[in-house]
Formats: C-alpha cells, structure tokens, sequence
C-alpha cells in the first residue's frame, strides 16, 4: 500500500514590539532571569492586561499580507491549565474569534507546479516564560522559572491540513517566514525561539478521502529540522501501519541529536483547557478604515516585488527572487537602479562581489559598507571606461575595506584605465619583439595563442590597458 | 442533577485541589444541589440572545508600545516561596 | 493626627468585641497623619486629607500585607498598590488598616474569613454581613472615618445593610479595578462605606475615573457628585420591581420598605410600578458566571511565584494540589469546583454561555425599566442580619440571601444601600436604590434626600 502523508502547521511568531503584549516590560533577550517583570507578567494578584496595539497592528499586516480577512470584532480568551512557566494559571490567547481568518499562500516547490495552502487562522497570544533545569547550581533538586519571556507577543499561524510532503512544509514555512521578516514584525530568528513550528503529521492510504489519526511534533526550530521531524514522522507512522499497529493520536517531541521524535509521556492528562472570554479585556473593534489603513501602509510584498523586478527591470526569475530574499537586499536594488545605471550590471554585482562580501564577513546588506550609491559610482567608472571589470573587483575590495569613493581609490592608486593607444602600442610592440617565437605561431594558424598576447598586455599594464583597445590593436598589429 | 464521587474527583483534578473522602461527598452532594437550582435557566429560551461578556459595553483598550520600568529582581522574588538565585525554583519539571 | 490617634485608640478598645481588622497599620497610620498635618498647614488639602480610612484586605497595598481574607496569601507582601487606595492615599487619607473579609470575597456573612470571626456592632451574635463585613462593621462601630470594599453580588450593599451604613456599589467601568484581587471580573466594583451619603459622595470622587492600567474602566466624565446632592427628589420616577416584595419577605423588611415608600411620597416623588421578570434566574446566573471567571482568577495561586507552598511536596503536581487545597478554605473550594465544572469541556454551553444569554435577559430588564423611571428602590437583603453559624452548612440558601443585590452586578449598573430602619431586634435595615448606568448622581441624590428626611443614619451601636 502506498500513503499520503498530511501535514498541517502551526508556527509561533514572536512580535517585534519593544514592550510585552499586556505589560510595558521590555522584550529584549538575553537579560538576567526574572528581571523585565512586573505585576502584570508574574501574575500577580490584583493585576491586570492592557493590550498593546502595536501587537494588533502587526497582526493586521500578517493578515493582509497572507490574504487572510480581518474579523471586524475579535475577542480575547483564556485557555486555562497549570505550568509553572505560566504565571496566571491560564494563557491569554484568541479562540473563537481570532484576528485574522480564511487566507493563504502559494508555494512553490522545485519541479511542481505552484500549490495553494489555506491558513485557517492567526490570533494574538502572549508567551511563556522559560523552565531552566540543571544547568544552575541549586537547580539540581529542581527547575528554575525565569518570566522575562512570559507576556511576549506571538502570533499563531494555523496552516490547513494541504501539505502533502516536508519540501511542500519547508516551503510553506520558508515563505512564511520571508513574510514576517520582510513586514518587520518578527525578527525571525529560530534560534532564539522568535520563529517556531509545531507539526501536526498524519498518513493516509493513497487515494482514501478519511485522514488519519494525526501526532503533534513540538521543538521544532529549524527549517532542517521540519524537515527531518516531518520525515521521521511520516515514516514511523507508515511503519507502524504496515506493521499493523496503529497511531496514537499524541504530542511527541522532536530530538535534534538523533532526528526522531518521542512521545512526551508526561502529558499523559487529557486536556481541558476551558476556553472562555477574558473578562479583563474588551472586545476589539477593527473598522474597514483601520484595515484600508493598514493596507495602505502595507510595504509591497516579496511575491509582487519579484514580478515587479522581472517586468520593470527585466531581470531572469532567479535573479528576481535571489534580489527579493528579503526586503532590505530589494532595497539595496532599487536605490541602485534609482541612480540610474544599468539594472543588470548592478543585479550582477549584488549576486556576486556583495553576496560573497557579506558571506564571507557574516555581515547583513543592512551593515554592507558598499552603500548603493558607492556601488553605484564603482559601476559608473566601469560604463564610462574609467576603469574596467576586472579593476573595479580590486576597486570594490578596497571600497570594502575602507569606504571611500571609488573614484578616490582608482586616483590614488593609479588604477585609471589606459585607453591612449599610443601607450598600448608601445606596450604592444615590446611583447611582440620579445615574443617573437609565439608570434611566428600565431601566424602559422595557432589562433588559441591570441589569448596569450591578451594577458601579457594587460600583465605588462598591471591590468589597467583597456581590453577592447588592446584586442582591436593586437589584431592588427599580428595580422598585419 | 446527579454528581458522582469521580466527576468530582475530576474536577478537582483539572483544579489541582485534593480533596479527603469527606470533602468528595459533600462537594458532590453540594455541586448536585446547586447544580439542580441552576436547572432552571433552562426555562427560559435564549434563541438569539447574544451572551454578555461585560455588561457595559466597552471596545478598544490599548496601551502604546512603550517599554516601562520593571519592578526589578528582588521586587519580583520577594514573596518567593523558593527561589535560587534570580529564578523562583519549584520541584523538579520533566517532560 | 489627633483624629487618627483618637480612631487608633477606639480601634484598640473595641476590635476584641468586632474583629474587624484583619491587620491595624499603626505606624503606617502615624506617618499618613503626620504627612497629611503638612499637606493642611501648607493649605494643599482637600476632603479626604488626614481621614482615617481602612480597606478591605482585598486591596493591594505596597509594602503592608495583603490576605484577601486567605491563608493562602498570609504572607504576601504586595510590589505595589491598588489605584484606588492610590487615589485615595494621594488625597492625603490615612491608612488604619486591613478589614476583615469572607476569603477571596466568597460568602454573605464575612464568615469564611480565615483571620476569625467579625461581629455585627449591634448584636454580636449576628454576622455583619459580606463580603465586605469587616468595611460595614468598622463604620458602624465607629473604627474609621469610611471604609472601602468591592461588591460582586452585593458584597457593599448587603453588609452597609446589616451595619446600618451607606454602601455603594458604582457602576461597572466607573473605579478602577487595578490592585483589587479578583473574584469576578465581570462584576467585581470597587466602593465606599460610609457613615452618610455626603461621605459617599466625597469617597466616590475620589475613587472614579478612568485608569489606563485597567481596560474595563471606562472614560466618562467624573461629576461633582456633592453638587448632585440637592435635597430634593421632587418629581424623581422611582420604580417599585413587582418580583422583590414578594410574599415571603420578612415582616421587618416589609415594613421598613413601606416607610421608606412612605417618606419619598411625602418628599413628592413618583412611584410607578415596574417588572423585572428574570429576577428569579439571577442567582442561578450569578453562580455560573461568577464561579467560572473565579476559577481562573484563582489558579493563580499554585505557590510558585507568591502564597503558600506546601512543605515537602512530593513533584510538581503534587505542590499544585497540596498548596491550593492547604491554602484555600473551603467556600473558596466549592466555588472553585462549581466554575471548574461550568467550564469544563461538554458543559461550557449548557451552564456557562447559557448563563451569559441569560444576563443579557436581566441587563435588558433594567434598561428597559429606566426608560421609564429614573431610580429602583427595593430592599436590600431578604431578611435583617442572621445568626453566626445560622447558614454556614447550606451553601444554596447562603447564596439565596443575596437575591436582590446580584440583579444589579449583573445589570453591571450603579446602586447603593441607605439606613432605612431597624427589626424589631434593634438591627438595622437598608433599602437599595438602583440608578441607570453611570448615573451614581441620582442615587446619590434620592438617598441624600431620605437621609435629610430621617434619623436612621445618625443612630450610633452601643459598644
């Protein structure tokens, strides 16, 4: 028998605001346990939640940018259980009426054809905080419980069930989260937690229309990892069948170090979460005006931004989606070409010299010390025969290196490029009366050999001879 | 309204109280007559009543993303029951 | 300072017979005093400057510990204060100290206290009332100037009743609820009590306004509310609701009500008789909703953060169930149990939603009720205070004492309870007066009026 496995997602975005969702704590991470709290996130007697609207508007942008409708009134709801990393006894979260309903995104994996996954939802929750377990001496007989996390802004994003294989899920969630960085509401580090994923895996015979009974796969923080869970996943429940077991409806865990997942036996209460309507907050009111508004303000997203750059600037569909990663790459771009120069050449030099730059310093194209309009100088110089290609890489290092202006560099330097063909001439003559051995070749018909008068020109010239002079030159010069 | 010893029992399991055999039977006996007073609501018909969360009607209340001050580590641990440096320690969590 | 030396002393000689303190903030007392002593000679003063005031131990209060009437909080010291002893404190009020409640503001009759028993001033045989009993019985025996409480059900205006003090629950959104331990949310309202309405009406000033720290307070305006107290109720419409003076009602109740009926009269306010026909499933309403949201409320105190840990637990579940069952007592227990239960999966719609349509039934019985008449009056309590002990093992019918105040929180509306007369006993006896939503300034007026019209405010319980 042959299975089809279904996969749903649910992915925790952590918010980019500056303070918690019901509290003004900061959010920032990494600072001494228990130290960005308040009465408010350690669930204090007496305290009570204030929304933070900036997390609303947030989640209007991620609702509109995944094609979701806004619901006009949504509430806020408590899901009520006990852990000690959760201060109130319950979490406050959305559940019968979330912010952001019925959208999606079209996914593309390599070699299909482009597939439409359904979002189900997205509401606003608060995080957390963080259990510590062994590592602190005194929590060897215990856990440690840190809330500078709890009260952290989230939003869940509910995929449907329509993923149908761990290259459909990586995609999904690789859009997903170019999305919520490229908005600027999420800082999409997975390391850090601000980007995480739950898997709910099922399988069902080919061709059966009954899903099957689905394991959740928690910890998954990385879009290797979705990967490997979601196969592991896939295959254990496939084997588990064929064996003729069956599979257990159950959270199970995701284990980096051996790539499996395990069941979390600790859960083995049932759930009753309780759901009811926050009687500390209100309803909130999203008008079509507030919605248009945000529309309005909504930075044009990677999908059209790409087609824009192909039709606008002629660009390939590599080199479009490749300039559209993230936001501030297509930045990068369109203040180059705002400069007026030619679209492909700058295209080329952000996929080579500035990719590789920023690779091999580990730095973002946000720190890139070759702003556009540096680059676009350097380019300049190369149109207008200052300098040529091969020059303008030696150029662009030391621009690199020392941000100053291209044109200060070839001075400096003395990179100009050698365009006089007298000058080339003489250079030309030198190499030919001391090659005169090759030059008898060449003539004879050994034509590959044109090569080598090439490079020890532009040798003799430390590069700066313009190769189009040069070329036009020795041809005459070795056939005449 | 008829409440059993378990459902009892299970409630207080999702309340995480303990309860002694004493308790559970007169919790039950209690819940059972309270239960059944409640009984009545359902003379009354509620097609299409919208339930009331907040009987003032109220919408929108935001605070702006601003960071405040916190109240500071030792302020937070202060009626700590068991703390271990700067983290509140409670009995061993597995998962 | 004088008088907050004085009220120190009274509080010393008397609290043995009351027990309305759960805490006497003596030093805290002093130095208010002492500020507020600057704050007159400097001429920075206002009403409230160098009163002596006690809260009920439901309010936070920075730095003084803060029981909520439970051992599960004996020990907690809170961070910060509530906004509306704030606000009061900014005045330059003085703090005497922590009033005895029923614990976490369950229960009719301040008898679920974990901190002892409260006596009611004029028969100390009698519960003062709750859950505000220990704010009724330190006005009535005269520990304080005012005092502060919440009412969820009637936790205000019942004990202001039984203690012959005036009580008033504001309307829902008017004080702000930050810092006050939460029983209900949905219908938790901060209030004073106080000797007269004057002070009410002072009291209420101080405490109203929109607080940011709280989404359910609401903006509107604060009015002078000792401007609305005119003396007249000339032409007032007050509604007489048929379902509360039904047959069964206490023959001193009854006629408490007929005299008060009586004075309006002569005052020339207009009676008409109104309906407010879902009276009858309001408690049933109330338990499920209120015992609901307290059960979330309360899982808060699972003694990791604050409150009471269980020694020598055995893992973690066994700490949650051991501190909470050790720490609450067991009327906080039952309720607890009963929201769980309202909540909980395959019951949620039969007992909780239905219970929330139902309030919109009785919310839409008082409005459609003030589109004709400007005030409801009607008693306050079925019954003149009872007996220590008299309801404590049937909880149902503890719950069936409050029929005539729950309406009102549910309602979320404003109402107060007035002096009104005396049982044949010699205990005193209050009657409600119910105002339209954020209209504290008719109440407050109509009940200033019956208290320039009778004595029953300036009778004093001999102790």
């Amino acid at each position: 028998m042959r299975f089809q496995p279904v996969i749903g997602l649910e992915v925790h975005v952590q918010l980019k605001t500056a303070s918690k969702i019901f509290c003004g704590c900061s959010t920032a991470f990494g600072s001494e346990p228990n130290s960005q709290t308040c009465p408010v996130c350690l669930g204090l007697p007496g305290a009570l939640p204030v929304l933070n609207k900036q997390v609303v508007e947030f989640a209007i942008q991620a609702g509109l940018a995944t094609n979701c409708s806004i619901t006009p009134r949504s509430v806020f709801a408590r899901k009520n259980y006990f852990y000690p990393d959760l201060p109130k006894g319950y979490q406050i979260s959305q559940f019968e009426d979330p912010i952001c309903q019925h959208g999606w995104l079209d996914i593309q994996v390599e070699g299909q054809e482009s597939k439409r996954i359904g979002i189900t939802r997205i509401h606003m929750e608060e995080d957390a905080g963080k259990l510590v377990h062994g590592d602190v001496s005194g929590l060897e007989e215990g856990s440690g419980v840190d809330l500078n996390r709890a009260c952290t802004p989230l939003l869940e994003v509910v995929s449907e069930p329509d993923l149908r294989s761990s290259d459909e899920a990586v995609s999904y969630l690789k859009q997903l989260h170019q999305i919520v960085t490229w908005l600027g509401i999420c800082d999409g580090n997975m390391e850090e937690g601000s980007f995480r994923c739950d898997a709910n895996v099922s399988v069902m015979p080919v061709g059966s229309e009954t899903l099957g009974t689905r394991a959740e796969i928690k910890n998954v923080n990385s879009f290797k990892f979705v990967k490997q869970a979601i196969e592991y996943e896939i295959r254990r429940q496939i084997e588990l069948i064929e064996d003729g077991a069956t599979v257990v409806q159950e959270t199970r865990l995701f284990d980096p170090t051996s790539g499996t997942t395990r069941s979390m036996r600790s859960k083995e209460e049932a759930h009753d979460y309780r759901y009811f309507p926050d009687p500390d907050l209100v309803p909130l009111v999203i008008d079509d005006a507030w919605v248009q508004r945000t529309r309005d303000e909504l930075p044009e997203l990677p999908e059209q931004r790409m087609q824009r750059f192909m039709t606008e600037w002629d660009l390939s569909a590599y080199d479009a989606e490749v300039l559209t990663a993230s936001r501030s790459l297509a930045e990068y771009f369109e203040a180059c070409v705002a400069l007026h120069v030619n679209a492909k050449a700058v295209s080329n030099w952000m996929m080579g010299e500035i990719t590789r730059a920023l690779n091999d310093s580990g730095t973002s194209i946000d720190c890139c010390p070759v702003t556009p309009r540096l680059l676009v100088e350097l380019l300049k110089l190369i149109e207008g025969g200052t300098i040529s290609g091969k020059i303008a890489k030696t150029v662009f290092e030391a621009m690199w290196q020392s941000g100053k202006e291209p044109a200060t560099i070839v001075q400096e330097q003395g990179l100009v490029q050698v365009s006089d063909s007298g000058a080339i001439e003489a250079i030309i003559d030198e190499i030919l009366t001391r090659e005169a051995g090759q030059v008898a070749e060449f003539r004879s018909g050994k034509d590959k050999l044109f090569g080598f008068f090439v490079g020890q020109v532009m040798k003799a010239s430390k590069g700066k001879a313009n190769p189009a002079v040069v070329n036009e030159l020795l041809l005459s010069k070795l056939k005449g | 309204m008829n409440i059993s010893v378990a459902d009892v029992e299970k409630v207080a399991r999702l309340a995480r109280l303990e309860l002694s055999e004493e308790e559970k039977s007169l919790y039950a006996g209690q819940m059972a007559a309270i239960l059944g007073y409640v009984e009545k609501l359902k003379e009354l018909n509620t097609d299409g009543i919208l339930p009331t969360s907040h009987a003032v009607p109220m919408e929108n209340a935001f605070r702006e993303d601003a960071v405040s001050p916190s109240i500071g580590i030792e302020k937070a641990l202060a009626n700590a029951p068991d703390r271990v440096e700067s983290f509140y320690r409670v009995p061993k969590v597995i998962e | 300072m004088e008088a907050t030396k004085a009220m120190l002393a009274r509080i010393e000689a008397v609290e043995p017979q009351i027990g309305s303190f759960i805490t006497v903030t003596h030093g805290q007392a002093l130095a208010d005093a002492e500020a507020a002593d600057r704050r007159i000679a400097s001429g920075e003063m206002t009403f409230l400057t160098g009163i002596p005031l006690a809260i009920k131990d439901i309010f936070l209060t920075e730095g003084i510990r803060t029981t909520c009437g439970s051992r599960m909080l004996d020990n907690f010291i809170p961070p910060y204060s509530a906004t509306s002893w704030e606000k009061l404190h900014s005045h330059g009020a003085v703090l005497l100290g922590k009033l005895n409640q029923d614990e976490f503001a369950m229960g009719s009759s301040n008898e679920s206290s974990a901190f002892g028993v409260c006596r009611n001033p004029w028969d100390r045989t009698c519960i003062p009332g709750g859950s505000s009993g220990g704010s009724a019985a330190a006005v009535a025996a005269r520990q304080a100037t005012a005092t502060l409480g919440t009412d969820t059900g009637g936790s205000i205006r019942q004990p202001a009743s039984h203690c012959g003090c005036v009580g008033l629950k504001p309307t829902y959104g008017r004080v702000s609820r930050y810092g006050v331990i939460a029983y209900a949310s949905s219908l938790d309202q901060v209030g004073p009590l106080t000797r007269d309405v004057t002070d009410s009406a002072i009291m209420l000033g101080a405490l109203a306004g929109h607080d940011p720290k709280d989404s359910t307070s609401v903006a509107t305006p604060v009015p002078d509310y000792c401007a609305a107290l005119t003396g007249t109720v000339k032409g007032l419409r007050i509604g007489l609701p048929k379902e509360y003076f039904i047959a069964g009602l206490d023959p001193d109740v009854q006629k408490t009500m007929d005299a008060a009926i009586e004075t309006y009269r002569r005052l020339d306010a207009e009676f008409v008789d109104i309906s407010l026909p879902h009276t009858d499933y309001a408690v049933a309403t109330y338990y499920l909703i209120a015992t609901a949201e307290a059960s979330s409320n309360l899982a808060r105190y699972d003694g990791v953060r604050f409150g009471h840990r269980a020694e020598d637990a055995a893992g973690l579940l066994d700490m949650y169930t051991r501190s909470r069952s050790q720490g609450f007592g067991a009327e906080v227990k039952r309720r607890i149990m009963l929201g769980t239960y309202a909540l909980s999966s395959g019951y949620y719609d039969a007992y909780y939603v239905k219970a929330q349509k139902v309030r919109t039934l009785i919310m839409q019985d008082f409005m459609r009720a003030f589109g004709d008449v400007d005030v409801i009056l009607t008693p306050v309590a079925p019954t003149p205070a009872f007996k220590i002990g008299e309801k404590s093992d049937d909880p149902l019918q503890m719950y069936l004492s409050d029929i005539f105040t729950i309406p009102v929180n549910l309602a979320g509306t404003c109402a107060m309870s007035v002096p009104a007369g005396f049982s044949a006993a010699g205990l005193p006896i209050g009657l409600q007066l119910i105002g339209k939503p954020f209209d504290e300034e008719t109440i407050l007026r109509a009940a200033h009026a019956f208290e320039q019209a009778t004595e029953w405010h300036t009778r004093k319980a001999v102790i």
